[in-house]
């Protein structure tokens, strides 16, 4: 194990963390707000140091970097930021427990929303732009940011693969182009683009430039922090047909938007992906719609709720218009498979991924025909080539893997004694990194009465989930710090 | 986003179709000099294994299919360089890869001696831009360092002018702790040569004029041509024309040095295992004597002579047996050693063992396809000749100097302060006449100058040695 690299990039990460939280302290500043200014100042004066001081430890680091590196340092790195990102909250004291505004940050870095607030609203200016910003910084990746920036030394390029496949969910992550560095300048060029987009069609819809960038942010990053107690209901119907549209843009790979900047509109076309994730959002839609149309005074409105919810819920963004907690329980039982279900691999939003679905369905077409012609040759396909069947055996490993971390984090937050509802509902929310649940902590709820205890349970989960577990379990097994045997 | 106008040189977008043994090497030299690059191998294994640290995109697939090619971006690809295991198939993907883009520069890897006398015509019918032949390359080195032995690498520059040799210093020997500044005195007038990388132990620097050589150190040395003889007579290695060699292995190297030793009046004999191999070589090469025995056995040696020959070269396919046989030579006093390794470096752990002059292949081949690539980045100010030594952690490189480059004319010794740390230009070429620089020498345009760079990051241009 090679703890110097691992070290450098955790050290820059941090850098990264305390330069972009000068914003929100510029935003205090202008607000005049002394302490919250002075807190964010601290805590940058913290991650600086902190960053040094691994940055030193890293000096004559020799570049071996594999993909136990790779997955460490994405991990740590996560961990490190998360604690850095929290100091603002609690210095400021408008959070005033530690493991809640860890909490908070941990739902924000990893696009979850899920938030221990009970009065949003409350909360000064430069919070609410911290914890939106962390969901855009933490929907792409950092790592992936730091590749795009930071230049690597030609020896180490290759290095970077390794970290960008570790914080880049799906079961397979490819390049787009040839050199890394590029890649990740290209898949944030889209992202800045689509965001600004975003931005743009909310200003013109008349909301403030400040809830604008929040909302964007939060649709981006597929978080789903609001500035407002009651998410996205109090906006106009216009400004949430906008963040509907533009949730799911950000719910598709972003590769699809490279093949469209190159005009390659028939291999989008047939992109299994991408027509199994508009086919499950659109029956989605249709049947909540049908569902619920009894408690809306048009189908038209229904449809609009239907469709905001349905987009919020399968990019595991989770804002919301309506209290769906009030709807019929089909279409909260919709809602609870798209939490699982999730985005494309390689967009920003969490749950299971898409493709991963469809690999497993077509795992178990494959096995039901073997079942009956035992002897029959098949291969997994999907875009037209065939999978390698190394991909479909970690697909289904992490479907195991998945299935046991959430029973048991599950089992944990029982302890609290509240429903099975509210417990599997949070913990599923809160590894998809979705946001609300249903019951306590559905649409209008929120995570403040858990214990610590459960707290810390949860955060762990929405990392397991938005690094999608192996980077954080591997820190725990003795091989990844040893290569001795 | 970033900062790539840092990034010295033009970035180019390469294809290398083929990741064996020299496929890999050009990947990771190519990617050290920051170009854009597309693996293309049949085997998704050895793509996903043999490249997950360097920095490239990988295709699976027959490389010399359309589909694929284009998969690769055949159409906004400068340079293709097909190296898979079969000649034809490196030559119809560049033949497919031409149709494709006609603008792409096209490099085969063609090595099977029958094709030898048509390279030329193919080379011009098929629109390639370089055939290179690794194990041509090879029996053309290990030829030259047996014509003159002493040294255990020769790589010459300046149209064959100049050299760069690789000797040992001995235990006892004329050069052992001599300091640098002293050596024109040691070696006496009319010597005039340039230590200018010297490997001890894991280390390779650059040395000054404050620098004592010790035994065991490998030394380069750059020298013109003319005073190599000198150089191993005043060192006291006395230089003797071989009359004899034994080749163990009869492999493609072995074909080619037999044939360009036989040419120079060497007799040689091969020791190849294989019957039907052995029964082909003879009738190939006529004139060699080719004894079908197993050139691992120490037995099979002696009885074919090893302890009479001038020169023993292992040329197996398997680096192991190269490098034991070739120790045993040593024990048993053999003038004069080659080792051919395929898989391991030409340095490291080889530079302990008494296994003589080592060639590898595919550091020749890698090597000549870098300096290649260097020179269409940059047509005018670009290296004429890359060699690098020393497992590829000096390079030597030729410069033919321009209007362009910095400080025409100018003493060397004003130049000190600008021209970065690890670098130094050992030699000058005017007219055809070589020195081998003091502080007074300068060089004009036209002039010839070879530059050592034991620096880790490449030298493209001649003005990139300056500060």
């Amino acid at each position: 194990m090679n703890v110097k690299m691992i070290a450098r990039i955790t050290g820059l990460s941090l850098f990264l963390t305390s330069f972009f939280m000068l914003v929100p302290a510029g935003i205090a500043v202008f607000d005049g707000q002394r302490l919250n200014a002075l807190s964010y100042v601290g805590s940058v004066l913290i991650a600086c140091l902190a960053g040094s001081l691994l940055l030193f430890f890293a000096r004559g680091d020799n570049g071996t970097f594999y993909a136990q590196e790779g997955f460490a340092a994405t991990g740590i790195s996560w961990i490190l930021m998360s604690l850095c990102g929290a100091l603002p909250f609690r210095v400021s004291g408008e959070i005033p427990r530690y493991v809640d505004a860890l909490f908070e940050i941990i739902s924000g870095f990893t696009t979850t929303g899920a938030s221990i607030l009970t009065d949003v609203e409350s909360l000064s200016r430069c919070h609410l732009y911290w914890r939106s910003f962390s969901h855009w910084l933490g929907g792409m990746g950092m790592l992936v940011f730091l590749l795009a920036v930071v230049p690597q030394a030609r020896k180490t390029a290759g290095a970077g693969m390794h970290l960008m496949r570790a914080e880049s969910p799906g079961p397979s992550v490819g390049k787009l182009v040839p050199t890394l560095r590029k890649t990740a300048a290209i898949l944030y060029g889209l992202y800045i683009t689509l965001t600004a987009l975003c931005v743009l069609f909310l200003l013109a819809g008349g909301m403030p430039l400040f809830d604008s960038l929040c909302i964007a942010y939060g649709t981006a990053g597929t978080g789903g922090f609001s500035v407002k107690n009651d998410s996205m209901g109090g906006y106009s119907p216009y400004l949430q047909n906008v963040v509907t549209v533009f949730m799911l843009l950000f719910g598709v790979n972003f590769s699809i938007y490279f093949l469209l900047v190159l005009r390659q509109f028939k291999q989008v076309a047939k992109n299994e992906e991408l027509r199994l994730y508009l086919a499950i959002a659109g029956s989605a839609i249709l049947l909540i719609a049908w569902n619920i149309s009894g408690m809306y005074a048009t189908p038209g409105e229904a449809l609009h709720h239907a469709a905001f919810q349905v987009s919020s819920i399968m990019t595991t963004t989770g804002y919301g218009t309506v209290d769906f907690e009030q709807w019929p329980a089909f279409s909260k039982s919709i809602l609870l498979i798209l939490m699982y279900i999730g985005a494309c691999a390689g967009s920003t939003g969490g749950g299971l991924k898409v493709s991963r679905v469809l690999l497993l369905l077509k795992t178990v077409k494959q096995t039901v025909r073997r079942v009956l012609h035992p002897r029959r040759v098949q291969t997994v396909r999907m875009d037209g080539r065939a999978v390698d069947p190394e991909i479909t055996n970690n697909v289904n490993a992490y479907l195991a893997v998945y299935c046991v971390i959430v029973l048991l984090s599950f089992m944990l937050v029982s302890l609290d004694g509240y429903s099975i509802g509210t417990n599997l509902s949070a913990v599923t929310a809160c590894f998809n990194n979705i946001g609300p649940g249903f019951e306590l902590v559905g649409a209008t709820g929120n995570y403040s009465h858990y214990s610590d205890f459960s707290k810390l349970v949860l955060s762990a989960d929405m990392l397991l989930g938005r690094l999608e577990i192996f980077p954080l379990l591997v820190l725990f097994s003795p091989d990844t710090w040893s290569r001795k045997a | 986003m970033g900062g790539d106008g840092k990034d010295k040189g033009i970035t180019m977008r390469i294809i290398v179709a083929g990741d064996g043994k020299v496929g890999l090497e050009l990947l990771r030299l190519l990617s050290e000099e920051g170009h854009e690059l597309v693996a293309i191998d049949s085997s998704g294994d050895v793509l996903k294994r043999q490249i997950q640290n360097i920095d490239v995109m990988t295709v699976e697939g027959n490389c010399a299919a359309m589909s694929v090619l284009q998969e690769a971006g055949i159409e906004h690809t400068d340079i293709l360089i097909a190296v898979t295991g079969s000649d034809e198939i490196n030559l119809l993907c560049c033949l497919t890869a031409k149709n494709l883009h006609g603008a792409v520069h096209t490099i085969a890897r063609v090595r099977s001696p029958e094709y030898t006398e048509q390279l030329y015509l193919m080379r011009e019918d098929y629109g390639l831009s370089l055939i290179i032949n690794p194990e041509k390359e090879a029996a053309e080195e290990i030829s030259r360092l047996l014509q003159l032995p002493g040294f255990l690498k020769r790589e010459t520059f300046a149209k064959g002018r100049v050299e760069l040799v690789e000797l040992l210093v001995n235990e006892g020997g004329l050069l052992q702790n001599t300091k640098l500044m002293d050596l024109p005195r040691v070696l006496g007038p009319n010597c005039n040569v340039l230590v200018c990388a010297v490997i001890r132990g894991d280390e390779v620097f650059i040395p000054t004029g404050g620098t004592t050589l010790l035994a065991g150190d490998h030394i380069y040395v750059t020298a013109p041509v003319t005073n190599l003889s000198l150089l191993l007579t005043r060192i006291g290695v006395t230089r003797r024309k071989i009359r004899h060699a034994l080749l163990i292995g009869g492999g493609r190297v072995s074909y080619y040095l037999t044939q360009q030793l036989l040419l120079s009046g060497v007799r040689v004999k091969i020791i190849e295992r294989d019957e039907a191999r052995a029964a082909q070589l003879a009738t190939m090469l006529p004139e060699a004597s080719i004894i079908l025995d197993d050139g691992a056995s120490p037995e099979a040696l002696v009885r074919e002579g090893i302890t009479e020959t001038d020169a023993l070269v292992t040329l197996t396919g398997i680096d192991e047996q190269n490098v034991l046989t070739s120790m045993y030579g040593s024990t048993l006093g053999v003038p004069l050693v080659a080792t051919k390794v395929d898989r391991i470096g030409s340095t490291g752990i080889l530079e302990n063992l008494s296994v003589g002059s080592v060639v590898s292949p595919k550091e020749t081949c890698s090597a000549h396809i870098v300096q290649y690539v260097r020179a269409m980045e940059n047509q005018a100010g670009a290296a004429v000749t890359l060699h690098r030594v020393a497992d590829g952690r000096v390079e030597a490189l030729e410069f033919v100097v321009n209007e362009k480059m910095r400080f025409i004319g100018e003493p060397l010794k004003n130049l000190h302060s600008h021209i970065k740390k690890n670098i130094l230009i050992s030699c000058i070429t005017h007219r055809g006449r070589t020195v081998i620089p003091d502080g007074n020498a300068h060089y004009e345009k036209n002039d010839t100058v070879i530059v050592i760079n034991g620096r880790e990051s490449p030298i493209l241009q001649f003005n990139d040695i300056f500060e």
